[in-house]
């Protein structure tokens, strides 16, 4: 089992996500944004970080990167593709997850503690966490207000496609449309957040909830792979 | 016969689209005696050349590149003006 970190100019997560794809008990190998090869790897991560010094729009330069191509085809081939934080930005500019990650509303960049209420357990991307738990990991970022028109937003929730919300005591930390912190894709192969779970997969970083998200993807990569 | 053309877009966010760094401009106003200046919208302007056969083929190209990159037509509009140099 191997997952591939995308590395754009600009990334800084990477190396974070990759340990703790190695905590959740896969192989892990950094992509640079060049290759046009994803290492046969079997799921993909866009880490966080500032892409291309986020330019134009957080994640609108990444979009066009030579190795998106193959980011692509592996999405539409229904492998299973992470992005985080400004992974979530590039897969929104790429049109690969609907909606936009707007400035925070709070006019600051915000970089903190939030809960997150887990919305589906039946996906790729949740299904280790246990019933009633929710996750406790760290934002930051300045855009990270997600924004659809309304009746999208109507949309998305009807077909099950937030994964995750804001959820009190900390709340929304950014002014996101109906508390959203996390999505999918319509076919529930592609998902970003904004929250870090790889800066929260060790109990020693102050939880390690994250982990449940990395471990989620695993074994879903064991159990594609099982079924192929 | 390719000729150079330049042009500039400047790219607003929509109307009715919160824009948090107009907002933040506008917070200062006071401390600069300017309490009766309002509606602060913050945007930006991207000038570039393009080499074409004529100026409808390098409009068109900058058309394209505005509504697929340059701005994001969910959240921003955006003008396209042919500038001299």
């Amino acid at each position: 089992m191997k997952v591939a970190v995308v590395v754009f100019p600009g990334s800084n997560c990477d190396r974070d996500a990759a340990h703790a794809v190695r905590l959740a008990g896969a192989e892990a190998e950094l992509v640079w944004h060049e290759r046009t090869d994803l290492g046969a790897a079997d799921a993909v991560i866009i880490p966080g970080g500032f892409a291309h010094g986020d330019y134009l729009r957080a994640g609108a330069i990444a979009r066009f990167s030579p190795v998106m191509g193959v980011v692509r085809e592996h999405a539409e081939r229904g492998g299973l593709l992470l992005g985080i934080c400004n992974g979530f930005q590039v897969l929104t500019e790429a049109r690969l997850l609907p909606g936009v990650l707007r400035r925070n509303t709070s006019l600051r960049f915000e970089n903190r503690w939030v809960r997150l209420a887990v919305e589906r357990r039946d996906t790729p991307f949740t299904h280790a966490i246990p019933a009633g738990v929710m996750l406790r990991m760290p934002i930051a970022h300045g855009e990270g207000a997600y924004w659809l028109p309304d009746a999208d937003l109507d949309r998305l929730e009807a077909s099950g496609q937030v994964l995750f919300r804001y959820a009190v005591p900390e709340g929304n930390p950014n002014g996101s449309l109906r508390d959203i912190a996390g999505v999918t894709n319509e076919r529930g192969n592609v998902c970003g957040l904004m929250p870090h779970p790889e800066r929260a997969s060790e109990a020693l970083l102050g939880s390690d909830d994250g982990l449940l998200v990395m471990r989620s993807l695993v074994e879903s990569i064991a159990e594609m792979g099982a079924a192929a | 016969m390719s000729a150079t053309f330049r042009f500039s877009v400047s790219i607003m966010p929509r109307d009715g689209i919160l824009d948090p760094a107009g907002r933040a401009v506008e917070a200062a106003l006071p401390q600069l005696h300017a309490s009766n200046v309002h509606a602060v919208r913050v945007g930006r302007r991207v000038e570039l050349t393009v080499e074409a056969d004529s100026a409808e083929s390098a409009r068109q190209t900058v058309d394209a590149l505005a509504a697929d990159f340059l701005a994001n037509p969910l959240i921003e509009s955006w003008e396209i003006e042919a500038i001299g140099g």
